[in-house]
Order: structure tokens, then C-alpha cells, then sequence
């Protein structure tokens, strides 16, 4: 009798139903949050497996494998796919779905419903790109013009997947923006919620007032592709640069869109596995969303060599430096969060600790390209293919990293074989190094970007950055089949195996359908590990 | 092998003062933290799963010492780089203007005299020059690392760059904003000359002086490489923009209008000074005409080196 009142008020784990129509139909926010999941990674690995290929074209200075023509493709590829179905989506839409509403103690997303909505845009969105596929654009990601107009390939199709799933981004915000607005739980203040959703927050702000300007600046592009009409091509009176201007108006916020979700996820594996609370946490939460406001403000330092004026340089550049600023401290707050702690280096934390490192590099080699003379020599270089790749790779696909491991038994309530992760982790790491590190010394001596030949006094480098990539690729293709292993073979996940003292790791792994039986009263901040000195109140 | 490319031009040094100065102090900062990094994560290693850990959130000194000290370091950055900007900005008055336009995927450069070169750009030792540049078609970017210049070229508006070339020899130009299939085959060379082989050049002396010990073909291989015929044209078969010279000369083409004509020097002549005259099926009418630019010296030159590729 007692046992079957048990059974019968015992949640049901929300992965619990099976078939296709209780996947695309369900408006569960951790069912949502997988399908991005899965559907980022897939063309997280596709865009890789294109890096792959012609990272192995410039093993020679000469032809390779493939004619210039299809490295262009597949460089464009890459880079196109990795940024708008990888990357910005990415930790937001997929974490960031899985974990809001369990962090701040709610029941689902504020808009369940739009939030599937949002799904099925994406979704349009990549099957469009999909399809842009049979006759790929070789723009580069970018598409500036006038190339993008003169250029026989098939630069509409792709252009138009971009703006389907900007309405994605744009929905997606939304939605979490009023999430965290409205479905606190009682008790949790602005002041006691995680980092990683001050983090989203910033973020859904972004993706709300930048994501339309790329959308326009895209019909744009289309509209004179077909109409004829002559906005940016010199050749029919309009003005190449201004392209430039609305597309990094959009693109470079959007980077923030990219890193400040993997900098919510440092911040809440670090004390964990520290044991210590966040050091600085005022300084990190607002310096998320001070990133995201001067970010706004910084996007001609993409072309300082373009023909822009010098006033207009000088006050970008100066701007530049500003967003610096709030990134120099989180990087030493997470730091300092390490002192006196009891660090477990879990992969989890291996994750982070190297996000913290390789980010740096990444953060560093910035101020290089916003300093406006040096910027002159290193623009358009591998530099910035360097560069951008620590701060891409070295940051986000590490803190995507770190959240995989570390949220997973929660997630998918079983646990992967640690051993394997962490030399798994070790491979990416290294691997990672070798491929970007000899990428910046190929650009401060001058290798200019996107060229599918080059001199031969270039090659060792070259050859160095390939064999890193082979490196990187194992790594992950183990991080992948070490992952799914674990779902089918992995042990039970207990409830909380880090003791962490966070929302979501108070109810059961994998989470009931809706989270929470009762909504529970928060009397503390996420942090508050450590034992208390008497001193301090 | 340096970090750097060699310093050739009075801007390089400037440059590399700002260079050198930003990577002292990111590689101090870059230490500092890695130490710290590395060292925690050592120290306070996990040894038992009970150990106490304080609980410290936060410390306003330290937080504003980190806040301040990056700041300001920031900003002697961001002056010592406006500064040097500043110079590679403005040109002096004396200055020797160049033209140059870019198309997919050359280099053409025009001289106060009217002389004009491709892909060579002829400079004086010690004697600033101006660039004045627009591009015929998409963005083109000037880039010669020696010299530590760079400039977006644009259709519709003329941009500039200038420099003092500080030593004598030959040093690489790049393409560097993407253009297209050819672009990482839109490469030059800037030429830089002592004052007197300069005059000597300007006379139209150096030329033949050179190039007199060379037979026809290899001759005609320089042109192909020099010219630009790299970017479109391959020499082992395959196919990039244009059709390949293998076994052009006495081979068959298809022309747009479905004619089959033989190739010979004749229709190889004018396929290099008219190029939109008869094009090539299955090809973009995109090659540019090398009237004014390739003497007829230089085109029989091309044609005996066509013919040793059969
Ligand atoms: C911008 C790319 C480009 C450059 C640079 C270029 N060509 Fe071409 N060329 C083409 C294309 C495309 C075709 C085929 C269409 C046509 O006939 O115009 C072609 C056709 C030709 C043909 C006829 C080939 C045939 O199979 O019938 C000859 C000969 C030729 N080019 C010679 C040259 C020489 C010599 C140079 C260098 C001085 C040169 N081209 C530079 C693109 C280029
Ligand atoms: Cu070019
Ligand atoms: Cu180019």
C-alpha cells in the first residue's frame, strides 16, 4: 500500500518516453535542449571533417589533393557552417536550454511552445544550408561584397539559410530573457543567481538587437544579387565597405554571442571543483553583460586596412581596448577562484582550466589586432586565423567541452568513463596547440589567409599546423565515441556527484518531466562552498 | 628563422616597436597567469575528499589592482599604436606617386613616365613612393610583409599606402583580402633598385641586359610566371580557371560557339591581346587583355615555352 503511493508520486525522468514524435513534438526545454545538442554537434563535426581535408591540402606549398576552387568551398564551409549552426546557436541554445530553467528553480522556459518554434526554425534554417550544398558559395563565411555578387556559386541559398535562422537566435532570446525575468524561483535574487545565466542573459540580449542587422544586411545582399538593385558592388554605384560595416555590426557581437555562454560555464564547473565560491562575482556577472553593451561598439576593428577613415580607426581601436578590459578580469577572478581551493581535476575542470589558458592566448594576441599599426601588418594573416581560433576553439569548444562532461550525468543520468575523457582531453589540448600555435608565427611573417597555395619558405609551419589537426581530430572523435558510449554502457548517474550546491543537481539525474515537484525557496547563493571564518559577518 | 619578416622599409621598424612592445608585455601577463594557473592547480591539488577550503569571494584591492593595471597598460598601447598608424598614414609631400589597379588576379603597376609593368613593381632605394590604388573588379588588399603595409583596394574609390623602401632586393607581394580561385596566385614582387640601376631601369636598359643570356622558352617561363598566367593557367593538365597550356599549342579547342579550331601561334597571339574574342566553352570570359603590357617580344617568348610543354 505505502509502496505503491511511492511508485505512483515518483517523477517520471523526462527521458523516459521514447519514438520520434515525443522527441520533435515535446516542449520540454532538456528534450529542446538535445535536439540542439545533437544537431550542433553533427555539423560541428561535418564543419571539422572540411577543416580536416583542406588543413591536408596545405601540407604542400603547391597543389595537394584538391584545386584552388574547392579549398575556397571548403574553407567557406567551414567557416560558415562552424559559426551560424555551431557556434552561435551552440552553448545558448543548447545548454542554455537544458540548464535556465533548472538553475533558477522553474518549471520550463517561459514560451514552451516558441521555444520548439525556435527548434524548427533552426532546423529550416540548416536543411536550406543543406541544400546550398549542391553548388557551394566560395565567398568565405563573410560574403563580402562585390564577390559575393560577381561570384557564380550559389551565395543566395546559404545567405538565406543564415537569415531563417537568425529568427531562431532572435526567438530564442526572447524567450530566455523573459525565462529569467519571470520564473525565478522565490528567493533567487539577481545577486544569488549563477553565472551561467547572467551569462545567457547577456547573451539573449545580443541575439535580440544584433541578429536583425545581419538579417537585413543579408536580404540586402540577395536583393541585389537578384533585383539588380546597387548597394554594395562599386560597379552599379553602391559602396563595398558599407557591406563590411553591417556585416561586422552583427558578426562581431555575435562573437560575444559565441564566448560569453562558454564563460558562464567556466564559471560555474571552476568552483566546484575548487570548492571555493566564485572569486568576484559582481565583477564577472556585470562584466558579461558590459562586454555585451561596448560590443556593439567595435566592429569596424575588422577593417582598419579596408579603406575606412583614420578618425573612424582611432576611436574603433580605442573601443577595442575598452571590451578588453571586463575579459582581463573574469580571466583573473576564475584564477584567483583557485587559490586555497581543493581542486579535483576532474576532465570537467581539465576542460575549464584550459579554457582559462588557451583563452588567454586568445584575449592576448587580440590586443596585438586592436592596436591599429600592428594591426596593419597581422590583418588578414594567419594571425588572425590564429587568433580567432584560441579564442573560438580555445574558448567556446572548450567550455563546450567542459559543460558536456560536466553536465552529463545530470543530463542523461549516466556516467562516462573518466579515464578515457581525460586522454581524451589531453589530445585536444595538445593537439589544438600545435595546430593554431605555428599559425601565428605563419602570420606575424606574413601568410596571408584563405590561400590554397602558398611560398615554400612557409611549409614547416604548415606541415607543424596539419599534424596538430590529425592530433585534434583523434582527440575529439574520442571525446565523441567515449560520450555515446556512455549512454548505452555508462553506470547509473547519482544525483549530485561533483556536491554541488546548484538547483539543478537538487533533483533527480536525469530531471523529472518538470523539473521540480515543488519549486523550491532559495536562501543562499549557488557559491557558498568553503567553511565560513567567523570574520567574515 | 626570425618571428618577423625582414625589415625593408622605414615603416617596418616602427612597427615592430609597437609589435615588439605589445608581445613584452602580453607574454608578462601570459606568464603571470600561467604561473598561477599551473601552480594552484598543482598546490591545491585534492588529497583527501573532506579538506577544508576557505571561504573567500572576493577582494576589493586586488580587484582593483587588476582592474587598473591592464587599463592603463592598455591604453600606452593603444597610443604607441595610433602613433605609428599616424606615420604609416600620411605620406610626405615628395613622395613619387605610383597608380596601381588590381583585377582578378594581377598586379598593374603605371610610372610617372607612362612606363607600365605587371606584377613588378619597380621602386627606388631610399625614395618614398606613394601608391595610389583601385581595384578593376572585387577588394584586392596590397600587401608586402617586408615593408609592413597593407591596404584594402576597392572599385569606385582610390585608396593609398606609401613607404620608403630602405634596402636593395626583391621582396613579396601578396594579395591578401580574398578575390576568388586565383588568389593566392595574385602574388608580385616589389623590386627595389639602387639610385643608379633605378635610372638605369627607367631607361629601359636593365631589361635587356638581363634578359639577353635567356633562350625564347625560358624567357616565356618567366613571363608565365610573372604575368599572372599562374593564377588561371596550370601547366600539368589541370583545370583552374582557364584551360591548361598542356598541349595547348597544336591541340584542339572548343570554342563558345561550338566551332573546333586547332590552335596555333596565331590563335594563341590573340587569345592574349583579345581574350574576349574567342572564348573557350565550358570557360569564364573572364581573362584579362595583355595589350599594352606584353610586347610581341614577350608573347613569342610565351609561345616557344607553350610549345615545350607538349
Ligand atoms: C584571370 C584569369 C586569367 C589570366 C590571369 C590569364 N588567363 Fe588566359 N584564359 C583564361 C580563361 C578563363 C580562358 C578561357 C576563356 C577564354 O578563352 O577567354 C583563357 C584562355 C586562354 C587561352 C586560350 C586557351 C585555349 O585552350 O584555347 C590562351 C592561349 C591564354 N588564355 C593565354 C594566357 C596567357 C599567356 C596569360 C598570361 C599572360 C593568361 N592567359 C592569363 C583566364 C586567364
Ligand atoms: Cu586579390
Ligand atoms: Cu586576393
Amino acid at each position: 500500500m505505502a509502496n505503491h503511493t511511492v511508485a505512483e508520486t515518483l517523477p517520471v525522468p523526462f527521458l523516459e518516453k521514447t519514438g520520434i514524435l515525443s522527441w520533435i513534438l515535446s516542449t520540454d526545454h532538456k528534450r529542446i535542449g538535445i535536439m540542439y545538442l545533437v544537431s550542433i554537434s553533427t555539423f560541428f563535426l561535418i564543419a571539422g571533417a572540411f577543416a580536416l581535408t583542406f588543413r591536408f591540402e596545405l601540407l604542400t606549398p603547391e597543389k595537394n589533393i584538391m584545386d584552388p576552387h574547392t579549398y575556397n568551398v571548403l574553407f567557406t564551409l567551414h567557416g560558415a557552417i562552424m559559426v551560424f549552426l555551431f557556434i552561435v546557436p551552440g552553448l545558448a541554445a543548447s545548454f542554455g536550454n537544458f540548464l535556465i530553467p533548472l538553475m533558477i528553480g522553474a518549471r520550463d522556459v517561459a514560451f514552451p511552445r516558441l521555444n520548439l518554434g525556435s527548434y524548427w526554425i533552426y532546423l529550416l534554417g540548416a536543411i536550406i544550408i543543406l541544400i546550398a550544398l549542391l553548388k557551394p558559395a566560395d565567398t568565405g563565411w563573410t560574403f563580402y561584397t562585390p564577390y559575393s555578387i560577381q561570384t557564380e556559386t550559389d551565395v543566395i541559398m546559404i545567405t538565406l539559410g543564415i537569415f531563417v535562422l537568425g529568427f531562431s537566435s532572435i526567438l530564442t532570446g526572447l524567450n530566455f530573457i523573459v525565462t529569467i525575468h519571470k520564473l525565478r524561483a522565490p528567493g533567487m535574487t539577481w545577486h544569488r543567481l549563477p553565472l551561467f545565466i547572467w551569462a545567457s542573459y547577456a547573451t539573449a540580449i545580443l541575439q535580440v538587437l544584433a541578429t536583425p542587422v545581419v538579417a537585413i544586411t543579408l536580404l540586402l545582399l540577395i536583393a541585389e544579387r537578384t533585383l539588380g538593385i546597387g548597394f554594395f558592388d562599386p560597379a552599379k554605384g553602391g559602396d563595398p565597405i558599407l557591406f563590411q560595416g553591417f556585416f561586422w555590426f552583427y558578426s562581431h557581437p555575435a562573437v560575444y554571442i559565441m564566448i560569453i555562454p562558454a564563460m558562464g560555464v567556466i564559471s560555474e564547473i571552476i568552483p566546484v571543483f575548487a570548492r571555493k565560491p566564485i572569486f568576484g562575482y559582481k565583477a564577472i556577472a556585470y562584466s558579461s553583460l558590459a562586454i555585451a553593451l561596448i560590443s556593439f561598439f567595435v566592429w569596424a576593428h575588422h577593417m582598419f586596412t579596408s579603406g575606412i577613415s583614420e578618425v573612424a580607426a582611432t576611436i574603433f581601436s580605442f573601443l577595442t581596448f575598452l571590451v578588453a578590459i571586463p575579459t582581463a578580469i573574469k580571466v583573473f577572478n576564475w584564477t584567483a577562484t583557485l587559490y586555497k581551493g581543493s581542486i579535483w581535476l576532474h576532465s570537467a575542470m581539465l576542460y575549464a582550466l584550459s579554457f582559462i589558458w588557451l583563452f588567454t592566448i586568445g584575449g592576448l594576441t587580440g590586443v596585438f589586432l586592436g592596436a591599429l599599426a600592428a594591426d596593419v601588418h597581422l590583418h588578414d594573416t594567419y594571425f588572425i586565423v590564429a587568433h580567432m581560433h584560441y579564442v573560438m576553439v580555445g574558448g567556446t569548444v572548450m567550455g563546450f567541452f567542459g559543460a558536456l562532461h560536466f553536465w552529463y550525468p545530470k543530463w542523461f543520468g549516466k556516467m562516462f568513463n573518466e579515464n578515457i575523457a581525460k586522454i581524451a582531453w589531453f589530445l585536444v589540448f595538445v593537439g589544438f596547440n600545435l595546430t593554431f600555435l605555428p599559425q601565428f608565427i605563419l602570420g606575424t611573417q606574413g601568410m596571408p589567409r584563405r590561400y590554397a597555395t602558398y611560398p615554400p619558405e612557409f611549409q614547416t609551419l604548415n606541415e607543424l599546423s596539419t599534424i596538430g589537426s590529425w592530433i585534434l581530430g583523434i582527440g575529439i572523435f574520442i571525446v565523441v565515441v567515449n560520450l555515446i558510449k556512455g549512454l548505452f554502457n555508462g553506470e547509473k548517474a547519482p544525483q549530485n556527484p561533483y556536491n554541488s550546491l546548484s538547483l539543478e543537481w537538487s533533483v533527480p539525474s536525469p530531471p523529472p518531466h518538470e523539473n521540480f515537484e515543488e519549486i523550491p525557496h532559495v536562501t543562499d547563493w549557488t557559491y557558498g562552498y568553503g567553511k565560513k571564518q567567523n570574520t567574515e559577518k | 628563422m626570425s618571428w618577423l619578416p625582414e625589415v625593408a622599409s622605414n615603416l617596418a621598424s616602427k612597427v615592430d616597436g609597437v609589435l615588439w612592445f605589445i608581445t613584452i608585455i602580453s607574454l608578462i601577463f601570459f606568464i603571470i597567469i600561467s604561473t598561477f594557473l599551473i601552480y594552484f592547480a598543482i598546490k591545491y591539488r585534492r588529497r583527501g575528499d573532506d579538506e577544508e577550503t576557505p571561504y573567500i569571494t572576493g577582494n576589493l584591492t586586488l580587484e582593483l589592482i587588476w582592474t587598473v593595471i591592464p587599463s592603463i597598460l592598455l591604453m600606452v598601447i593603444f597610443v604607441y599604436g595610433f602613433v605609428v598608424f599616424k606615420d604609416m598614414r600620411t605620406p610626405p609631400k615628395e613622395a613619387t606617386e605610383i597608380n596601381v589597379v588590381a583585377k582578378q588576379w594581377l598586379w598593374q603597376f603605371e610610372y610617372y613616365n607612362g612606363k607600365k609593368t605587371l606584377n613588378e613593381l619597380y621602386v627606388q632605394q631610399n625614395r618614398p613612393v606613394k601608391m595610389v590604388m583601385r581595384s578593376d573588379d572585387v577588394l584586392h588588399s596590397f600587401f608586402v610583409p617586408a615593408f609592413r603595409v597593407k591596404q584594402d583596394l576597392m572599385g569606385g574609390r582610390y585608396t593609398q599606402l606609401w613607404f620608403t623602401p630602405t634596402k636593395v632586393g626583391t621582396f613579396q607581394l601578396f594579395c591578401a583580402e580574398y578575390c576568388g580561385t586565383g588568389h593566392s596566385k595574385m602574388l608580385g614582387k616589389v623590386i627595389v633598385l639602387s639610385p643608379e640601376a633605378y635610372d638605369r631601369w627607367e631607361k629601359g636598359e636593365e631589361e635587356e641586359e638581363g634578359v639577353a643570356s635567356l633562350s625564347p622558352a625560358e624567357r616565356g617561363e618567366q613571363i608565365y610566371a610573372n604575368s599572372g598566367c599562374n593564377a588561371c593557367h596550370s601547366l600539368d593538365g589541370s583545370k583552374l580557371v582557364g584551360p591548361t597550356f598542356k598541349g595547348l599549342i597544336g591541340g584542339e579547342s572548343e570554342l563558345e560557339d561550338g566551332e573546333i579550331i586547332t590552335a596555333d601561334e596565331n590563335y594563341v597571339r590573340e587569345s592574349i591581346l583579345e581574350p574576349q574574342g574567342k572564348t573557350v566553352k565550358g570557360y569564364p570570359p573572364v581573362m584579362p587583355s595583355f595589350k599594352g603590357i606584353l610586347s610581341d617580344n614577350d608573347i613569342s617568348a610565351l609561345i616557344a615555352y607553350m610549345k615545350t610543354l607538349n
